[in-house]
C-alpha cells in the first residue's frame, strides 16, 4: 500500500508541475509588457525597469519560472497588474462563492443521482425505467446556462421565489447565502446528476448480473435485500471515478454560470480579468483549478485503494 | 432498415439531426428573412405566421438566425471533432503497437495533463493569449477531442494487437504502421463514429456555452450561445427570445445522443444479438 501510495504521489508532483509548465508557457508567448501596461505610456525607463523588478519579470525564462512556480509553493500568486493587489487574496475572496457553489451543486447532484439511478435498476424495464432514463437524456442534452436563465425566469422574475442574480456574502448569514446559490447549484448539478443516475443505473445493473449475487440470492436474500446488502456497495467504484471527473466539470462549470447570475465568484474574476489583460489573475486561476482536478482525480485512485484491496495487490 | 425501426433511438435521433443539419445546408443558399437587414420597426415581434418564432431587440427573424446559428454550430463542433480525431486516432495506433514503450508512456501521460484542463479552461487561456474568435473555440475544443480519442484507438488496439489475424499478418512480414492501418483502424472505425457522435454534440454544447459568455463566435456571426447571451437582458420582457435557440440546442444535442446510442447498438453485433 505504501508503495502504491508513493507511486501516485510521484506522478501527482510530475502533473503539476508539467501543468504549471504548459500555463506558464500559455501566457508566455503574449506580446505586451505588464509593467508598461500598469504605468501607462508616459513611464520613465528607470521606473518601469524598478516595476519589471518587483513584479519579477526580469531575468530568463527559467528563472521567471521558477520565481513563479517557487511562489505557488508558498501561496504567493504574485500582484494583479490590475487590481494592485495580491492575487492570493483575490482568489481566497472569491473561492468563498466557487467553492460553496461547486459543493453544493456535487450534493444536489449525488442526492438526486443516488435514489434514481437505484429505483430505475431496481425496476428495469418498467415505466419507472423508462421514465428515469427519458428526464436523464433531456438533463444530459440541456445546455445549464439556458436552463439557468429559465429558472430565473420561473422562480426570481415570475414567482419572487429567489434573487435574479448577485450574493448577499456570508456575512449576510448562511441562509441568504446558500439561498442564493440555489438557483445556480441546481442549473450547474442537472447534467451531473443526469450521467450520474445513468452511471449508477448501469453500474447496479452489470452487478446485479455476477454470480455472487445469484448465490446471494439462492442462499434466501430477497432481490432487494441483495441489492442493499451486495450490489450496491460493489456498484459505487464506477459511480466514484464519475463524481470524480464531474467535480472538475462543476469547477469549471461555475465558470459560465457564475455569469449567469453575476455571482462574484473565480468565473466571473476570470472573465474580468481577461477583459483588462490582467493576465497573472487568468494564470493564477488556471493553475488552482487544474490544481484541484488533479488533487481531486489523485483523491479517488487513493479511494479505490481503500475501496478495492484487489487494485492495491495487482499494481 | 429493419434494425432502424427496431431500436427506439434510432429513429428520432436520426429524424432531429436531420432537421438541424438540413436547416444548417438550406441556410446556405436559403433564409427566410436577411439577417444582416436591421428592421427596428418589428423589433420583439412574438411568434406569428410571419416570422413563426418572432423577432429579436433589432427585428431581425429568429428563425432565420437560428438556421444560420446552426450553420456555425455544426462547423466549429464537426472541425473540432476532426482535429481530435486527426490527431487522437494516430496518436493511440502508435502507442498500441508500441505498447509499453517510451512513446506510449510519453503519449499517454501527455494525454492525462491534457485531460485535467477542463476544455473551458482550454478556452479561457487561448482567449486570453490570441482573443476571443469562433477559430479560437474550434481549437480549445478540438485540443480536449485529442485524448478522447487516442485513449478509445489505443484501448480497443490493444485488444486487437493479441488477436491471432494480427500475429498471422506480422508473421507474413508486415510492419506495425502497416498493420495499424491495414487491420487495426477498419476494425475500430465503429467505436470512432460513435464517439464521434458523442463528442460532436459535447461540441455543440461547449460551442454554445463559449460563445454565451464571449469567448466563442464574434457578431455579426450568428450563434445560439450569442443569441441567448443576447436575450439574457430583456428575459422578462420577450421570453421567446431565449426560448427558441435554448430549444434549438437542446433537441440538437438530444438528436445527436439518441443517433450515437442508435449507432452503438447497430454497429455493435454482440448488443445486437443480446436484443433479439
Amino acid at each position: 500500500m505504501l508503495q502504491y501510495f508513493l507511486k501516485r504521489l510521484l506522478s501527482l508532483g510530475l502533473s503539476l508541475v508539467a501543468a504549471s509548465i504548459v500555463i506558464f508557457l500559455a501566457l508566455e508567448v503574449v506580446p505586451g509588457d505588464p509593467a508598461a501596461y500598469m504605468l501607462g505610456i508616459n513611464a520613465q525607463e528607470d521606473t518601469l525597469n524598478a516595476l519589471r523588478e518587483q513584479l519579477g519579470l526580469n531575468g530568463t525564462i527559467l528563472q521567471r519560472y521558477l520565481s513563479w512556480a517557487g511562489g505557488l509553493l508558498v501561496g504567493d500568486f504574485g500582484t494583479s497588474y490590475t487590481y494592485r493587489i495580491p492575487v492570493a487574496e483575490l482568489i481566497g475572496e472569491r473561492l468563498w462563492v466557487s467553492l460553496p457553489l461547486a459543493l453544493y451543486a456535487l450534493t444536489l447532484s449525488t442526492m438526486i443521482a443516488f435514489p434514481a439511478g437505484i429505483w430505475a435498476a431496481s425496476r428495469r424495464g418498467s415505466y419507472v425505467d423508462t421514465g428515469v432514463m427519458g428526464v436523464t437524456q433531456l438533463g444530459v442534452a440541456i445546455p445549464n446556462f439556458w436552463f439557468a436563465m429559465l429558472m430565473v425566469l420561473v422562480f426570481a422574475i415570475n414567482l419572487r421565489w429567489f434573487s435574479a442574480g448577485g450574493f448577499p456574502g456570508w456575512d449576510e448569514g448562511v441562509l441568504a447565502g446558500l439561498k442564493a446559490l440555489t438557483l445556480p447549484a441546481v442549473a450547474l448539478a442537472l447534467p451531473q446528476a443526469s450521467i450520474l443516475t445513468r452511471v449508477m443505473r448501469s453500474s447496479l445493473l452489470d452487478t446485479l448480473g455476477e454470480d455472487f449475487i445469484r448465490s446471494a440470492r439462492a442462499k434466501g436474500l430477497s432481490r432487494g435485500q441483495a441489492m442493499w446488502r451486495h450490489a450496491l456497495r460493489n456498484a459505487l467504484i464506477p459511480v466514484l471515478t464519475i463524481m470524480g471527473l464531474q467535480f472538475s466539470f462543476l469547477l469549471a462549470g461555475a465558470i459560465i454560470i457564475e455569469n449567469v447570475f453575476y455571482l462574484p465568484g473565480l468565473g466571473r474574476l476570470v472573465f474580468q480579468a481577461i477583459s483588462s489583460r490582467d493576465l497573472i489573475v487568468v494564470e493564477s486561476v488556471v493553475m488552482l483549478l487544474v490544481f484541484a482536478v488533479i488533487l481531486v482525480n489523485f483523491s479517488v485512485d487513493l479511494a479505490y485503494a481503500l475501496v478495492d484491496p484487489r487494485l492495491r495487490s495487482r499494481r | 432498415m429493419k434494425l432502424l425501426l427496431h431500436n427506439r433511438s434510432m429513429l428520432p435521433g436520426v429524424i432531429l439531426t436531420i432537421v438541424f443539419a438540413g436547416a444548417a445546408i438550406v441556410s446556405l443558399v436559403w433564409v427566410p428573412y436577411d439577417i444582416t437587414i436591421l428592421n427596428i420597426a418589428d423589433r420583439m415581434k412574438t411568434p406569428s405566421l410571419i416570422h413563426p418564432f418572432g423577432t429579436d431587440q433589432f427585428g431581425r427573424d429568429i428563425l432565420s438566425m437560428i438556421m444560420v446559428g446552426a450553420r456555425t454550430s455544426i462547423a466549429v463542433a464537426l472541425v473540432a471533432v476532426g482535429i481530435g480525431m486527426l490527431a487522437g486516432v494516430p496518436l493511440g495506433l502508435a502507442a498500441a503497437a508500441r505498447r509499453g514503450s517510451l512513446p506510449d508512456e510519453i503519449i499517454m501521460r501527455t494525454n492525462d495533463l491534457v485531460f485535467a484542463f477542463p476544455s473551458l479552461l482550454i478556452a479561457v487561456m487561448i482567449t486570453a493569449v490570441f482573443g476571443a474568435s469562433a477559430l479560437n473555440a474550434i481549437i480549445a475544443i478540438g485540443i480536449f477531442n485529442i485524448p478522447v480519442f487516442a485513449r478509445l484507438t489505443r484501448g480497443a488496439a490493444l485488444t486487437l494487437w493479441s488477436r491471432e489475424y494480427i500475429m498471422a499478418a506480422r508473421v507474413a512480414g508486415k510492419g506495425p504502421a502497416r498493420i495499424s492501418v491495414e487491420h487495426i483502424l477498419p476494425n475500430v472505425t465503429n467505436l470512432l463514429i460513435v464517439q464521434g457522435t458523442i463528442q460532436f454534440s459535447l461540441g455543440i454544447l461547449a460551442e454554445a456555452g463559449l460563445s454565451y459568455v464571449g469567448l466563442g463566435a464574434q457578431p455579426p456571426t450568428a450563434s445560439w450561445g450569442r443569441m441567448l447571451a443576447d436575450s439574457q437582458t430583456m428575459i422578462s420582457l420577450a421570453p421567446h427570445l431565449a426560448l427558441f435557440p435554448g430549444l434549438a440546442i437542446l433537441l440538437t444535442v438530444l438528436g445527436l445522443n439518441l443517433l450515437g446510442d442508435g449507432l452503438r447498438d447497430l454497429l455493435d453485433p454482440k448488443l445486437r444479438r443480446a436484443r433479439t
